[in-house]
């Protein structure tokens, strides 16, 4: 029986509180981020002679900032923080997942869903916070009132859709590996899993790339040429 | 038959067909894309950069409904809920 989810495998249960390896491999993602970055930024450099860790750190966030200038057309900085998040935190959990006994937190739907709820709060809140309450509310009625429900259903449905793309390709690369190791345990496991880590990479790209092409469609300001006014 | 005989037969049979139909549309689809964008990038190689980043994000949006059947047809297997229900109650 191959379990589903890493959800199924509890390590403490205290009460109503239940520890499973979810929660620990994401607390563990967590602290090996926060750990590698600041063993980085400890001495940072301006002089040529930089440290390889420092170049790394500085191509990764230079390529994400020319990322996101291409897709909004805008200053990346507003973004960077909340989609190159989660880009790293989505990367380096997928990556991960070649080290034995590690299990992705990704590979659980509710690790997928509370990432994909933090991108449909994000975007009321950017939009509001470039637009002003009603001129973001009045996108939902463009062009006439009618359209109301289909916006609010296509920005449930796109949230849905982020969490299960996300949960089905991270748990079918894990349960494809899983079931090969019991029929054909030679060389065939490792291919799948090589190309598990560029399916896990693909993910998290496209799904720092949606959350930010969602923010920019909440944020960018419609404007009125004057030909139009008329 | 009873019916837990039934319903392990029925999923089984049905998820199958899941994921056999359920592939057949994203994969006819991608491939279609595919061709598209690499005539288009033997087209305009400068703009080969912004083809492959919207090709990536356009296929995984068409590969969502591939792996919305994969989900369904796991779940039929591994989590079948009337399969619980059934095996709880009887």
């Amino acid at each position: 029986m191959v379990d589903i989810s890493p959800d199924a495998i509890v390590f403490l249960k205290w009460g109503p509180v239940t520890l499973n390896a979810t929660i620990v491999f994401t607390w563990l993602v967590m602290a090996l981020m926060v750990f590698a970055a600041w063993l980085v930024t400890r001495r940072l450099s301006v002089e040529p002679p930089l440290s390889r860790s420092q170049n790394l750190l500085e191509t990764i966030v230079d390529y994400m900032r020319s990322q996101i200038r291409e897709i909004t057309e805008d200053d990346p900085d507003i973004y960077l923080p909340f989609s190159g998040t989660l880009f790293l935190f989505i990367a380096v959990s997928n990556l991960l997942s070649i080290v034995p006994g590690y299990y992705p937190p990704t590979g659980s739907l509710y690790t997928t869903a509370a990432l994909a709820i933090c991108v449909f709060f994000a975007v009321p809140i950017y939009g509001i916070a470039k637009m002003g309450p009603v001129a973001y509310l009045k996108r939902y009625m463009q062009p006439t009132v009618f359209m109301l429900p289909f916006h609010i259903i296509g920005e449930l449905s796109r949230t849905l859709a982020l969490a299960v793309r996300l949960f089905g390709n991270i748990m079918s690369g894990t349960m494809i590996v899983a079931m090969l190791l019991s029929v054909i345990p030679f060389l065939l496991p490792i291919v799948m899993q090589v190309l598990g880590l560029l399916i896990g990479l693909i993910q998290a790209y496209i799904f720092a790339v949606l959350a930010t092409v969602y923010i920019a469609s909440a944020t960018r300001v419609h404007q009125i040429k004057p030909q139009e006014l008329i | 038959m009873n019916s837990i005989e039934i319903i392990a037969a029925v999923s089984i049979f049905t998820s199958g067909l899941t994921i056999a139909i359920g592939s057949i549309g994203p994969a006819i689809g991608e491939a279609w894309a595919l061709a598209r964008a690499l005539g288009a990038i033997a087209q305009q190689p400068d703009e080969a950069n912004t083809i492959t980043r919207t090709l990536f994000v356009g296929l995984a949006m068409v590969e969502s409904t591939a792996i919305y059947c994969f989900v369904i047809s796991i779940i039929l297997i591994f989590a079948n809920p009337f399969w619980n229900h059934v095996v709880a109650g009887g």
